[in-house]
């Protein structure tokens, strides 16, 4: 028995009847009108303060992404002097001077697009990497599960690191696109591929729970196919879990992309990301602590900006969650 | 209180769906015979190894005629819950036939499955379980006909629904709301509908008053009860629940570990039971009426149901039969009348009544 | 409310003091939506070797009101409130470590699910001996004998050789037995059996019942039975409650309240369960569904579902049910009701 079969029985046991609604409507009842589970969704994304608080950092970062120049304060991240290197926040420059002497909200705010490209194109690609393979497990069971799971295993056997550290190493001698480009492309996809196996697993074990549903079974004595249950009964019940998950895993991408940096294969100089400069700034965490201080609190910006949409957006597609 | 309206309301589902439009009453729709089902047994995880079969459903003849209720009755186990999933198809026999109108289910395929699936309903025990969270009441209701097109044009199917969840008994402004809204017995009325929405001819109905409370059980069973009036439905009524059976069947089927060991109708099986099994399942009942106390002959059977991956030989009841003679580990009993007026599997039927009669 | 249960027409009474005595429980759940009442202000004593059922539908607070007594309920959010006397002494009065000492030897309880409250990593023997160790000292070959004897007890088959078993190579029945072992090894004076058969089969359900009655024999325990199945009350108990909406509604002896209900509520589950003597006619259900414990009507709780309620005008002075709660009243001797009606409901004709 699941959770929520468990908390629906107690629900039952102690306040029946007390959410049946009958006395007090919390679904606009329209005569002309029939709501569906995503219309009834966006209409609780729109009243949740956290989505816009969310949604609106989002669009900060993605402009900042799109055209640094507007963030900047008229500075160029690659007019360097030497002189200043190390120097302290200012009013003049708010993020104070990096190691060369270049100014430090200009490095960040350029460091945005990198960083950004990273982090979504890989938590993309391990979303639908993720909720393909694992639905075709859960959903179709038996050899095609046995043989996905052991693919998931393999992967899960070589860490996520070293299995990126590999494909960048040898990647630029391939033909493949993207992989041998060097480029954050590369670095993203290398990431994706050997990070997806949670998310498959996730996937994977609600699509199984969701698949032995009676009403799985009830639309498929009614004669729906195979995708119309995936589509419509088995994905929103399985998505909800792995969409927390993902956005989480944006952080952790972006700090991997700093590790591979570090061990020369990543992005490198004179590319900037936030990951490049909070790599570069722990060398002088005693004597300069802004140079790791300032890339961490807007890497941690972002990422907060994704989990705080990605739960309003699970609160917004389970019916129980809604006020 | 804005309770839903118990009335049965006065819009009638449209369609021309009523018992007249159909075959005649006591025409043979589902013939079940020598139903088998056996799960593989499997070791090992990506390259899997058969070590035995469970023999979930292992010979089971039953007939369901058009109008009327077939109760199938059987403890947890007995494979009651296997035959309901091979009649709506979502299990494939392993050996036997189900025949539908006269054709074989196993070679439907294509547009005459489709059919059979619309006509065949299934309503599920679990009013929790059986409805997707995710979906409102309206989709999950009108759900079939984007299956099934034909039955109800896009721009007509909310007006089909709320008549729908009228007929059920809810009210049909909460086509917006989900699931989690309503009460057990709410949740299976939508259920119902849901079943409905098709205008099946037949609806297997597994455990549908199990899981509710006393109280709404009885509305359950009268809504069912109506609604088979109103549409010349016909169900296969699978419940351990001896009472609700005996009160909604026309004929009873009495299953043990995989096989119907008794048949007749409600009459025949409840007053002159004559498979032993039978006989310690009716006398196990508790009755309801203090005056009737202790006036039960009680059977108690020993030891416990042998797994069905492993029956007995012969006669599977014989491991627990006060009866049993060599002959029962040889020889099966065939399912055959032997003077009892009604067919029992045993060597040695006898009707006997365990339970008082009650004399008004 | 009187307290003097033990009336010279219980069926099948037993001499003896009362063991247990719960006055005027309540017990509420503070939530963030509101406060839910599923205990209002119920009162029931029972006596040495009584077997007293507690009839209700889920909502009705006879399962909450026997965790209020085997103090499993997590307070906040729980609130409980009025007395529960055990052997005299008032449960609620006490420490959390008197309770415990107090409690643990002296009432037990046995739930509906066995297989989840039985641990899946340890044997029987080791879960049933366990009992032994912890409160009697009790070494583990000691601890594992006695587990035996208790097994035997309660009729396992081959119990020496089960001893080493585990959970789940039990039937659902077999595994009751093991629950009800645990909770006999103390002796307890109470044994508390929640829904004890309702995940069972009905030839299993008649073995267990038959095991607790034995016991309850050898034992002079009292049993109080939690179910919302009419048929195992009138088979096995002594006395009856009829919970609705957090109340007692009624309370007399199975015989009484079965052959004639004195409450509209208990009237209308009898009529509306069908029978496995008589196919019977239509069911007559009670209209409507369980009330809403955070929004319980005014007045008498089951007044919107009753068929004899009286509103307004029709209503005798002080007794409009909408408005005025009745209180559980002995409406002939050895019965209570709570409806302003209930001589109606019986056909008496009021003193």
């Amino acid at each position: 028995m699941t959770d929520q079969q468990q908390a629906d029985l107690r629900k039952d046991e102690i306040e029946a009847g007390t959410t049946t609604g009958l006395a007090s409507p919390s679904v606009d009842v329209t005569s002309d009108r029939q709501n569906s589970l995503w219309s009834d969704a966006w209409v609780a994304l729109k009243r949740n303060p956290f989505f816009w608080i969310g949604a609106v950092l989002t669009v900060v970062f993605t402009v900042m992404a799109i055209v640094p120049q507007l963030f900047a304060r008229g500075q160029d991240p690659r007019a360097c002097d030497l002189a200043n290197s190390r120097g302290l926040p200012s009013a003049e420059h708010w993020f104070g001077y990096d190691v060369q002497g270049c100014d430090y909200l200009a490095t960040v705010v350029y460091g945005a697009r990198n960083s950004l490209i990273i982090g979504i194109f890989a938590v993309v690609v391990i979303l639908v990497l993720g909720v393909a393979v694992g639905a075709i497990a859960g959903y179709f069971g038996g050899v095609t599960d046995g043989v996905l799971s052991r693919i998931a295993d393999i992967f899960y056997a070589l860490p996520l690191i070293l299995g990126a550290l590999v494909l960048l190493r040898v990647g630029p001698e391939t033909s493949i696109p993207i992989i041998n480009s060097r480029g954050p492309g590369a670095v993203a996809l290398a990431l994706a591929l050997f990070g997806w196996m949670t998310a498959m697993r996730l996937v994977r074990s609600q699509v199984i729970a969701v698949r032995n549903s009676d009403y799985v079974a009830a639309a498929r004595a009614m004669g729906a196919g195979n995708t119309r249950i995936l589509v419509r009964h088995i994905l929103p019940n399985a998505v909800a879990p792995v969409l927390v998950y993902t956005t989480i895993t944006i952080g952790v991408i972006i700090a991997a992309e700093a590790t591979l940096t570090y061990l020369g294969v990543g992005l490198q100089r004179p590319a900037f990301s936030w990951g490049l400069q909070i790599e570069a700034g722990q060398d002088a965490i005693r004597s300069a602590p802004h140079l790791v201080l300032f890339p961490s609190i807007v890497l941690t910006l972002t990422v907060m900006a994704f989990i705080l949409m990605g739960d309003a957006l699970r609160d917004a597609l389970d019916p129980r969650q809604r006020a | 209180m804005s309770e839903p309206s118990e009335s049965t309301g006065a819009t009638a589902v449209s369609g021309s769906n009523g018992a007249s439009a159909r075959g005649p009453l006591g025409e043979t729709l589902l013939e079940m015979r020598d139903l088998q089902k056996h799960f593989p047994l499997t070791q090992g995880i990506v390259f899997k190894r058969t070590i035995g079969h469970v023999r979930a459903v292992d010979g089971v003849n039953m007939t369901l005629r058009r109008g009327e209720t077939v109760g199938l009755v059987g403890e947890s186990g007995c494979g009651k819950s296997t035959v309901s999933k091979l009649l709506v198809a979502l299990e494939k026999p392993t050996g036997g036939t189900i025949r539908y109108k006269g054709t074989d289910v196993a070679s439907m395929s294509g547009r005459a499955l489709k059919q059979y699936r619309r006509e065949v309903q299934i309503i599920f025990q679990d009013p929790y379980s059986s409805l997707n969270p995710r979906m409102t009441v309206g989709d999950i209701v009108a759900e079939g006909w984007s299956v099934h097109s034909d039955i109800a044009p896009r721009k007509d199917r909310l007006k089909r629904t709320q008549e729908l969840l009228d007929r059920v008994g809810l009210n049909p402004d909460y086509v917006n709301r989900y699931p989690h809204q309503f009460s057990g017995g709410q949740r299976q009325r939508i259920g119902i509908a849901r079943a409905l929405a098709l205008r099946p001819e037949v609806i297997v109905c597994d455990e549908p008053v199990s899981a509710l409370d006393v109280s709404v059980q009885a509305q359950v069973v009268n809504l069912l009860e109506d609604l088979q009036d109103d549409f010349g439905l016909s169900y296969l009524f699978i419940a351990h629940d001896l009472s609700v059976v005996r009160h909604i069947s026309d004929r009873v089927s009495v299953m043990y570990l995989g096989s119907i060991v008794e048949e007749g109708t409600d009459e025949q099986v409840y007053t002159t039971p004559s498979h032993p099994y039978t006989q310690a399942l009716l006398s196990s009942v508790p009755l309801h009426e203090p005056h009737l106390r202790g006036q039960k002959d009680r059977i108690l059977l020993q030891g416990d149901v042998p797994s069905p991956a492993d029956p007995p030989s012969g006669c599977r009841f014989r491991t627990r039969c006060w009866k049993a003679q060599d002959i029962c580990a040889t020889e099966a009993p065939a399912l055959v009348d032997r003077g009892q007026g009604h067919p029992a599997a045993c060597h040695f039927a006898e009707a006997r009544t365990v339970v008082p009669v009650e004399i008004d | 409310m009187s307290q003097s249960q033990t009336d010279p027409t219980t069926r099948r009474a037993t001499a003896g003091g009362q063991l247990l005595e719960v006055e005027d429980l309540h017990v509420e759940f503070r939530q963030r939506s509101g406060v839910v009442n599923a205990v209002n202000g119920i009162s029931y004593s029972l006596a040495e070797g009584e077997t007293l059922a507690i009839l209700g539908e889920s909502g009705s607070g006879k399962s909450v009101s026997a965790q209020a007594i085997m103090g499993i309920l997590d307070v906040p959010p729980a609130v409980i409130q009025g007395a529960i006397r055990f052997e005299g002494r008032d449960l609620l009065a006490m420490s959390a470590e008197e309770q415990r000492q107090v409690r643990g030897p002296g009432i037990s309880m046995i739930f509906q699910d066995a297989l989840s409250s039985l641990n899946p990593v340890y044997s029987v023997g080791w879960q049933i001996g366990e009992m032994f160790r912890v409160h009697q000292g009790a070494s583990r070959k000691e601890a594992k004998r006695k587990a035996v004897e208790l097994m035997d007890r309660v009729r396992i088959p081959a119990a020496a050789k089960r001893v080493d078993d585990y959970p789940h190579q039990f039937s659902g029945g077999m595994r009751q037995r093991v629950m009800i072992a645990m909770t006999i090894a103390l002796d307890p004076r109470i044994l508390i059996a929640d829904e004890p058969t309702t995940a069972l089969d009905v030839t299993v359900q008649a073995q267990v019942m038959d095991l607790l009655k034995d016991l309850q024999r050898e034992t002079g325990m009292g049993l109080i039975l939690i179910t919302h199945d009419l048929g195992v009350v009138n088979e096995v108990a002594d006395n009856v409650a009829v919970m609705y909406a957090g109340r007692i509604v009624e309370r007399g002896t199975v015989d009484d309240v079965f052959t004639d209900a004195g409450h509209p509520y208990t009237e209308g589950l009898m009529a509306s369960v069908p029978q496995v003597e008589a196919k019977g006619g239509r069911l007559q259900p009670i209209v409507g569904q369980p009330p809403n414990l955070a929004a319980i009507p005014s007045g008498c709780p089951f007044h919107p579902r009753c068929a004899h309620r009286r509103l307004g005008a029709d209503a005798a002075p002080g007794r409009e049910c909408s408005i005025d709660v009745p209180p559980l009243r002995q409406v002939v001797p050895g019965r209570e009701a709570a409806c302003h009606y209930s001589e109606e409901v019986l056909g008496v004709r009021a003193v």
